[in-house]
């Protein structure tokens, strides 16, 4: 299937120069969509699953939840993980689902 | 008779003991700290057991010697913590012990079998971990007799107990093997989950750079996912695979398993601690001391001790019905090994990332922050003894619980 990318959902939306969105607050799911466009993946069910969970994890803690937070808490599996956002799960995860680049910690 | 009641007996643990044994009434409070050993290691010192510059017996020191005479001091396992009752159940003889303040100083210990493949054929005959002094035991005996090959240190996942540790071991080992002149018979690779040499640009620029000229090269944004040790070959989540001949990993850190019995923690056992107070997030009676917790800093021991301050504070003024003070500014400071008898310091908190400059005194030092200096290195060599005969005993060090900007070239 062919990814269709409306430039238009993208306007006023302001992104930092690694491309994460500088508001999580102005992110919609048509705003997700069209960052995974742009990223070039086409979001299956598995993959919402993973973006509710990472918006969910941001709306009650204030960030983006690690890798491992994804697997034991949201319960989907690294290797699955790796499979739906190939370049990096907890970093891809972050920048379709809106939120700032995920810190790692210290 | 009140009981403020201490789980684990390390660096954070015994500090919080001679404090709070200073400040309660003996006649009103009554100390317990629980440990389920007898033993008080140095930690910072098993990076220098695998080069044999330290021996397993320069890093080991009986808990007793540490612990105030009005404190109870009792050697036994945690079987649960009950919050919401205020209590905790000991495994020695099925103790209960009702608490009315609860300190949790219970820290992170290394987890190898997280990770597939990790601990079996190859598990301390050419995979060791430097964080047990069981392994960087092992490690130095590997090492005597090595005649060289690939080197690879990988990092399982973040957070980690003190981020410096495995960039110190890589520049101690280019030290090592220079003096035992087989350098040019070793590579040396770091293989990270993070995108550089640190979590700090200034500093992971500085500390990149570094890698490179002693000629360490780096695998960022390495996931691990698998050791094969029959190939010996480890895979990333994104299969990537690096062939070593001699496999150092930093594991997998995780809280105590008695927080996760006791339902406690996140999902790496870590407790979730205001930032700022160190109190609890869940129940108001219970402190975090250290790496027990999930505060987002170093989990290293000069954190506990700039810690120190802050809960003991607070935890009085929550006993006298006060509002507790957000003061912990997330300061650590680190001296990092860089091998050949140098050494560099870096200083940071929360907000501020390290900086160069002079410490602790503004444009003195004797320390030099973020460069190499000797200074630096024998100020490390130097702070096992302040640790053995100051800090535990919870006595003042000539530095600030909160990171001062002053000295710094920001």
């Amino acid at each position: 299937m062919t990814l269709t990318i409306n430039p238009e959902v993208l306007e006023g939306i302001e992104f930092d120069e690694e491309g994460f969105m500088v508001d999580a607050d102005d992110w919609t799911p048509t705003i997700g969509e069209t960052i995974a466009a742009i990223l070039e993946l086409d979001l299956t069910e598995r993959h919402w699953d993973v973006i509710n969970f990472v918006r969910q994890e941001y709306a009650d803690k204030g960030e983006a939840p690690t890798l491992r937070r994804i697997t034991k808490v949201g319960g989907i599996p690294t290797k699955e993980l790796y499979q739906l956002f190939p370049d990096g799960p907890a970093k891809i995860a972050a920048k379709v689902s809106g939120l700032a680049k995920p810190t790692g910690c210290i | 008779m009140k009981t403020l009641l201490i789980l684990g007996a390390g660096t954070g643990g015994t500090m919080v003991a001679n404090k709070m044994s200073e400040h309660l009434d003996a006649n009103e409070w009554k100390i317990i700290l629980v440990d389920k050993d007898e033993t008080h290691y140095y930690q910072p010192g098993f990076l220098f057991i695998p080069f044999e510059i330290y021996s397993p017996q320069d890093v080991v020191k009986p808990k007793r010697d540490f612990v105030p005479p009005n404190v109870e001091f009792i050697i036994s396992d945690i079987e649960m913590i009950e919050p919401e009752q205020n209590r905790v159940k000991l495994a020695k003889r099925s103790k209960w012990i009702d608490y009315d303040y609860l300190v949790v100083a219970t820290g992170s210990h290394v987890h190898p079998e997280e990770t597939e493949g990790m601990v079996n054929g190859g598990w301390y005959k050419n995979i060791f971990d430097f964080y047990t002094v069981e392994g960087a035991t092992a490690l130095s005996r590997f090492l005597k007799f090595w005649k060289g090959g690939r080197l690879v240190l990988n990092i399982t996942e973040m957070p980690i107990k003190c981020p410096v540790a495995p960039l110190e071991f890589l520049f101690l080992a280019d030290w090592y093997f220079t003096e035992r002149g087989i350098r040019d018979k070793v590579e040396l690779v770091l293989a990270t989950p993070l995108d550089g040499a640190f979590t700090k640009p200034r500093a992971s620029a500085i500390l990149g750079n570094m890698l490179e000229n002693k000629g360490i090269y780096i695998e960022p944004e390495f996931n691990i996912g698998e050791v094969d040790s029959s190939k010996q070959v480890i895979r990333s989540y994104d299969e990537r695979e690096i062939d070593y001949d001699l496999f150092v990993t930093v594991p997998t850190n995780m809280g105590a398993e008695v927080i996760e019995r006791s339902g406690m923690g996140d999902e790496l056992n870590f407790i979730p601690t205001d930032k700022h107070t160190l109190q609890s997030k869940n129940w108001e009676n219970i402190f975090i001391i250290g790496d027990a917790g999930d505060v987002p800093t170093s989990k290293a021991g000069s954190v506990a001790h700039f810690m120190l301050d802050v809960l003991i504070e607070n935890m009085q003024r929550h006993m006298e019905g006060l509002e507790l003070r957000s003061t912990f500014d997330g300061h650590a400071n680190c001296f990092i090994e860089s091998g050949f008898e140098k050494g560099i310091l870096i200083d940071f908190n929360y907000d501020v990332e390290p900086l160069p400059g002079k410490y602790p005194l503004p444009g003195f030092g004797p320390f030099s922050l973020l460069q190499e200096s000797p200074a630096n290195h024998w100020g490390k060599m130097i702070f096992r003894w302040t640790y053995w005969n100051v800090l535990l005993k919870g006595g003042e060090m000539p530095f600030e619980s909160q990171m001062s900007m002053a000295g710094k070239w920001a």
